[in-house]
């Protein structure tokens, strides 16, 4: 039996009046590679910030190995969809990647060599390590993304959350990126909120279709008509086979 | 010029005018960084003028108005910074309002303090030639202390103030650091306002950082380059100031008013340039 590392039981969550996620119940088990896909505006972003404790639930109950979601920060790594970022700051790529290290690194003083290491490394997995000084301002949506997929990297997480990282990465990388993923899901539970359904069929083996409630459960056999009536009208899997 | 170097040689106000403004300019460079970076002018206006309340008050009850800016500045600082996170939709309203408040009980206060009328000019637009002794040690203290802070939570405050949210995600206390990086800007404003007065601070403040921001790749060249800048810009304004004998804080202001609008224009002219060769 696997030990459950997500736990989301019966949660309702409401931005102002407006009801946007209704009775959610969700576990996640250590070692799973959970796909979340559903409409715009649906809510997924949402269930991944009532992960983080970044909001918290009007009802019910999110606990994250067992503990409440922000005690439990030190062992995520998140890729925020959209990052509040002012383009004109100063600051090299390195020093991005590192934030990802500050709650490991000590409270005062500088980085520790084996955190630049660390960002080292993570630079090169998602294959950016030549822009380790360039201006993280001058870079193009791809490449920022890369640097958030590093900064959650660094951190050594147990799990991952990953809001649409791949969508303005070219090709080639993705397809890296995934087998990344993959590698990576060996030691970590990876959530990730995809709308490449070809992907969710080819690499994780559990999805969710949110739309404001969860419309399937993650199970074995998730079909194309159950994640049609997740979107409300069918969806096509790019080169799908649902062999979930 | 011979005659401010020897006038520098054999008088201690020119001393004291010329320590205060170097010191004045490595505070304003590194805090004045984070300030234009983090896109705080305003606040950092609303502490600037709020702190004329606490000036007033010290001065009509008898205590160095330096003290009394200070702790007004830090007041001013926390509360400004707890309006800002919690009522973050009518920040600027609330905000506006301190600032004018501030002022108003500061200029009650100056009214009415007993016998000899304070000059409340040199309160708004500085005079740095006025300056003592003991506020020079005061001015190196406080900056000894910016200094410091800033070497120690470097990686946090960098954090903060770039990803607020990832910030959070790593356990740092996102609040906690805001305020305490207010309450440096305001014991920045404190040295200042004895360089240019109230009125014309948070023209030092982002003036140097603005002009320094065009030639730096990370934060912390950006400070370097902002305390070199101020330091330029101080220095060469009190020796203008001294020689047409016109006010030092209003010339200090334009000749850094005057470089940032060249730095503009220069760095404009490169880039038409870059573009141009690339063709
Ligand atoms: N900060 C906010 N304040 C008010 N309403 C919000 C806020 N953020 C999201 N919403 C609303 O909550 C709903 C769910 O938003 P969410 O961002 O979770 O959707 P999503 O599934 O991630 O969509 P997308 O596929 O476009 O990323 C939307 O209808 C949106 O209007
Ligand atoms: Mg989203």
């Amino acid at each position: 039996m696997n030990k459950t590392v997500v736990e989301i039981r019966n949660v309702d969550f409401a931005y102002d009046d407006i009801l946007v996620l209704k009775d959610i119940t969700l576990t996640v088990e250590d070692g799973s590679f959970l796909g979340i896909v559903g409409p715009n505006g649906s809510g997924k972003t949402t269930l991944l910030k009532l992960i983080l404790g970044l909001i918290h639930p009007l009802r019910g109950s999110v606990r994250v190995f067992g503990q409440a979601p922000e005690r439990a920060r030190p062992s995520i790594g998140y890729v925020p969809q959209h990052a509040e970022i002012d383009s004109s700051f100063p600051v090299s790529v390195m020093d991005v990647v590192l934030i990802g290290r500050l709650g490991k690194a000590p409270l005062i003083g500088k980085y520790r060599k084996i955190d630049m290491e660390m960002a080292e490394e993570a630079l090169k997995e998602v294959e950016i390590s030549e822009l380790r000084t360039h201006r993280f301002g001058t870079l193009s949506g791809g490449q920022r993304q890369r640097v958030f997929m590093a900064r959650a990297l660094v951190g050594r997480p147990e799990i991952l959350l990953l809001d649409e990282p791949t969508v303005s990465i070219d090709g080639r990388v993705e397809q890296d990126i995934y087998e990344l993923l993959k590698k990576l899901n060996k030691k970590a539970t990876i959530i990730l909120v995809s709308h490449d359904l070809g992907f969710i069929s080819t690499y994780v083996n559990q999805v969710a279709c949110v739309n404001r409630s969860l419309v399937c459960n993650p199970t074995e056999n998730v079909t194309s008509d159950v994640i049609g009536a997740c979107y409300g009208g069918p969806v096509h899997m790019i080169k799908h086979k649902c062999e979930l | 010029m011979f005659e401010f170097i020897h006038v520098l040689q054999n008088q201690a106000f020119m001393q004291n005018a010329v320590i205060v403004g170097l010191l004045a300019a490595m505070a304003c460079g590194i805090m004045g960084t984070y300030v234009v970076t983090r896109r705080i002018v305003f606040i950092s206006g609303g502490i600037s003028h709020t702190v004329l309340g606490g000036m007033g008050a010290a001065y009509y009850y008898g205590f160095n108005p330096t003290h009394g800016a200070f702790v007004a500045a830090i007041i001013a600082a926390l509360l400004i910074g707890f309006v800002s996170l919690r009522y973050h939709q009518h920040e600027d309203t609330l905000i506006g309002a301190l600032w004018a408040v501030g002022m108003a009980v500061g200029i009650l206060f100056i009214y009415n303090t007993p016998g000899y009328n304070v000059d409340l000019m040199s309160y708004l637009f500085g005079n740095i030639l006025m300056v003592k002794r003991e506020s020079v040690l005061f001015v190196a203290c406080l900056d000894l202390v910016i200094i410091s802070l800033v070497a120690l939570f470097y990686k946090r405050f960098l954090a903060v103030c770039f990803d607020e949210e990832y910030s959070r995600l790593q356990g740092v206390s996102v609040e906690g650091t805001y305020l305490l990086l207010l309450c440096l800007v305001a014991a920045t404003v404190v040295m200042l306002i004895q360089v240019v007065g109230i009125i014309l601070v948070i023209a030092l403040l982002t003036l140097p950082a603005a002009t320094a921001r065009y030639f730096s790749q990370s934060l912390g060249k950006m400070m370097i380059l902002a305390s070199m800048f101020g330091a330029v810009f101080t220095t060469s304004g009190l020796v203008i100031s001294y020689n047409q004998d016109i006010p030092s804080g209003a010339t200090i202001i334009v000749v850094a008013g005057l470089a940032y609008i060249m730095a503009t224009a220069l760095k404009g002219l490169a880039s038409r340039f870059r573009s141009y060769n690339k063709k």
